[in-house]
């Protein structure tokens, strides 16, 4: 039985590593109370509130963290018509919050996340794993079986190439999840009494060319490598299909990293889930997802992008080219998420002009 | 108050725990060997050892018996393992209420010249020279010396999983502290499907207590068979000489508990101090072909079960196999100097870089169904793109095609088709 941890004051670290590099960007309609358990690890950093739903609520944020709030309004005062490309009554609309945050790497965790113990009884700090994931390099070329093998106490398995020791950048770090694990609706409905109980101490890069769900509830990345294909898409209301946000990001960035020679690790840290959403609410929302995914998967598998699109975005309009011209006859849906794809990527490179000198490619293509 | 247990069920639940130290049953009066033999069945330790004890009792009662309950016996792995010592019988008995359960195969190094001692109650079959000999001939190139003598047992075997762990190795604890049943995980990796067409991050979906993420597609949750799994290390882990040269006090000490698909077409290290295999599919596709100049009786010293493995996990793609990673682990005690082995002239290293990117691009043609098929196809691209870069890839290639001709001779029947 796990249970989550309640003394976090003993656990923060003395310094806080990235503390004005990074932003936390948190999703909520309803209250931050959460945050109170993660004020010794969040309290240095700036947090970016998306409020989802009704923009006349007030979320009550709790005192001494330094933060901006954004609701639909501001969304639309700010994108202007380009604010379509943003979903409405879903936690996709987080990825504003990516895209009007000025640091390099972003954090996002979900209000009903709360900090995990560790087999020995210690409180996680999350966030720390995530800086440590990002700031060591993966290794998508070949397989290590002892994991991460830049962990403490791990390294290169016999029969490794030294030409691959190196590594690449670490572009996304994606964490897991304990106590209610992340099932889609058919799966919560069969086995509702379900926990992830199971501490699987390991961080390991996900393969190239390998293509993964990326659930959005802990999850960390480097917004200058991969921050304008981390688009969570047209979801919630007035849109066919629902909880399916943060997956098809995930296989747009993994496609995209597979092709600029990034990594993307997953694993450690664990948080603790609370809440076990509505299964028959999920269901509804994701019912066109479970189809679609069937074609949207060999898509994905079979995508290539061409040598010169050498920056994230060049890559990403590519992408959202190819979306229209092989999805949109599963669904107009997909014509119209393509348009919302390239809405993005104008509204992100707004948002997010190059500074003057700087060059813009972030990787070469694979 | 609870009711005080009578003397003689104690006594029988304490026989059913210890069976892997009952050597003959013949001396138990009918009535207790009756009742023995079902509470044998209801706590599922009728292994084909423990049936055969009770079917050498001769007792008609026990025959009728298993008539009527129609039992059948499962298969049972077997364990080849080379001698790196003669004396086997500190590793056997740390091994035996794991291994005595089932058939070992015991094949002894060409190259050791002692006597193998090996302790009693093991239901076993042991080879050296003149077996390996008479069975083999002397036309074959390849030679079964070192950590390569453990392929003459995956020959000889007729049972459909093998079981391989090196014999400087011991059952490693869990992170509860249990001993851990290497062979009982190795053999539910074995039997449960693998998933290596899109990335569970929960890891193996088929353990208690885990399953699909949301976004697995549907399609794709039946899975595929697994047809080899591989356990790690700890204590001393897999290193490379340099590695471990660097790292002198580094030893491996973390528990991870999860157990994965290695995705289909990412390559990796294929250790062969750990391993587990289904025979009867890709039996032919392990092979002891690849033997360095300078090969020696370290683990640091030889890349024979990496070029293996690279064999392998090529010919599971594609063939649409699965290939599974993590649990088990076993313990490997301290052994040899790193520096010592570095000294030695190490080809291996720098053959990888060579190895890895060939492997990388190696597509085998579709008429390729069987793991046979598959070898001989990969020896021949062997020759061809890597024969002229040293000669160890040529007299690989050679040895990939006499290891075929082999297994079609002596290793019984040809391996069933891809899944």
């Amino acid at each position: 039985m796990v249970e989550p941890a309640t003394a976090t004051q003993t656990a923060a670290p003395v310094m806080p590593q990235l503390k004005d590099e990074l932003d936390i960007v948190i999703p909520t309609i309803r209250n931050l109370d959460f945050l109170e358990m993660w004020r010794p690890f969040f309290q240095p950093y700036h947090l970016i509130i998306v409020q989802d739903g009704d923009p006349s609520k007030t979320i009550k944020v709790p005192p001494g963290f330094d933060y901006e709030l954004y609701n639909r309004n501001d969304i639309n005062k700010i994108l202007g018509p380009k604010a379509s490309c943003i979903s409405f009554k879903d936690s996709a609309c987080r990825c504003f919050g990516y895209m009007v945050s000025k640091k390099k790497y972003i954090f996002t965790i979900d209000d009903d996340c709360f900090v995990a113990k560790d087999p020995s009884g210690k409180a996680v700090n999350a966030l720390e794993q995530h800086i440590k994931n990002i700031l060591s390099p993966s290794t998508p070329f070949f397989f290590n079986t002892l994991y991460d093998p830049f962990r403490d106490g791990a390294d290169f398995v016999r029969g490794y190439p030294f030409s691959l020791r190196e590594g690449v950048p670490t572009a996304v770090s994606h964490g897991l999840w304990l106590n209610i694990p992340d099932y889609d609706a058919p799966t919560q409905l069969v086995k509702p009494l379900e926990r992830n109980n199971r501490f699987v101490d390991a961080v390991l890069t996900i393969p190239k060319g390998t293509l993964f769900p990326m659930c959005g509830m802990n999850l960390a990345f480097d917004r200058d490598l991969i921050g304008p294909a981390m688009y969570f898409g047209l979801m919630g209301d007035g849109q066919p299909i629902g909880r399916y946000d943060d997956m098809w990001a995930g296989w747009c960035i993994k496609v995209i990293c597979d092709h600029l020679g990034l990594g993307v690790k997953t694993g450690l840290p664990y948080i603790y889930h609370s809440k076990a959403s509505n299964p028959f609410v999920n269901l509804r929302k994701e019912y066109k997802g479970i189809f679609w995914q069937e074609e949207i998967i060999p898509f994905f598998q079979q995508v290539v992008l061409p040598k010169d699109c050498t920056t994230v975005q060049k890559c990403y309009i590519e992408l959202a080219k190819q979306v229209k011209e092989k999805l949109s006859k599963v669904d107009p849906y997909f014509d119209k998420l393509a348009d919302a794809m390239v809405t993005w990527i104008k509204a992100w490179d707004e948002l997010n002009p190059p500074t003057a000198g700087s060059s813009v490619p972030n990787g070469k293509a694979a | 108050m609870r009711t005080p247990s009578c003397l003689l069920p104690l006594t029988l639940d304490s026989a059913v725990l210890n069976l892997s130290n009952i050597t003959d049953l013949s001396p138990l009066p009918d009535h207790i060997l009756i009742e023995l033999f079902l509470r044998t069945l209801r706590a599922g330790k009728l292994t084909e050892r423990v049936l055969k004890l009770f079917i050498a009792t001769g007792k008609d009662e026990v025959f009728s018996l298993i008539q009527e309950l129609n039992i059948q016996v499962t298969v049972n792995p077997v364990l080849p393992t080379r001698t790196l010592n003669s004396d086997l019988t500190s590793f056997m008995n740390a091994w035996r209420p794991i291994f005595s359960r089932f058939h070992l195969i015991i094949v002894k190094d060409l190259d050791l010249k002692e006597e193998i001692k090996i302790p009693e109650g093991f239901n076993l079959d042991v080879y050296e020279k003149p077996d390996i000999d008479r069975l083999v001939g002397t036309s074959t190139s390849i030679i079964f010396s070192g950590y390569a003598c453990r392929y003459f047992g995956y020959l000889v075997s007729r049972k459909k999983y093998i079981i391989s762990v090196d014999d400087d190795c011991l059952p490693a604890k869990d992170n509860k502290g249990f001993l851990v049943d290497a062979v009982s995980q190795h053999i539910t990796n074995l039997t449960t499907p693998a998933t290596p067409f899109f990335f569970n991050t929960l890891y193996d979906p088929f353990t208690e207590g885990a399953d699909f993420v949301r976004g697995y597609p549907f399609s794709l949750r039946s899975g595929v068979t697994c047809v080899l799994s591989c356990g790690l290390w700890h204590n001393l882990a897999d290193y490379d000489a340099p590695t471990q040269a660097l790292k002198p006090e580094e030893r491996n000490s973390r528990y991870v508990d999860a157990v994965l698909t290695v995705p289909a077409r990412t390559l990796m290290p294929i250790s062969g101090i750990n391993i587990a295999f289904n025979r009867d599919v890709v039996g032919p596709a392990l092979l002891p072909c690849l033997r360095l100049a300078a090969e020696g009786k370290f683990r640091w010293e030889t890349m024979e079960d990496i070029w293996s493995g690279m064999c392998v996990k090529v010919i599971c793609d594609h063939l649409r196999l699965g290939v599974k990673t993590g649990l088990p682990y076993v313990w490997r005690n301290d052994r040899g100097d790193a520096i010592a082995s570095l000294r030695k002239e190490w080809e291996g290293v720098k053959m990888m870089e060579e190895v890895v990117p060939f492997f990388q691009s190696l597509r085998l043609p579709q008429e390729a169904t069987t793991a046979e098929d598959c070898v001989v196809e990969v020896a021949n691209a062997v020759k061809e793109k890597l024969g002229s870069k040293d000669p160890v890839f040529a007299r690989t290639a050679k040895a990939m095609l006499d290891w075929v001709k082999l297994w079609k001779s002596v290793g019984g029947c040809s391996s069933s088709p891809g899944a």
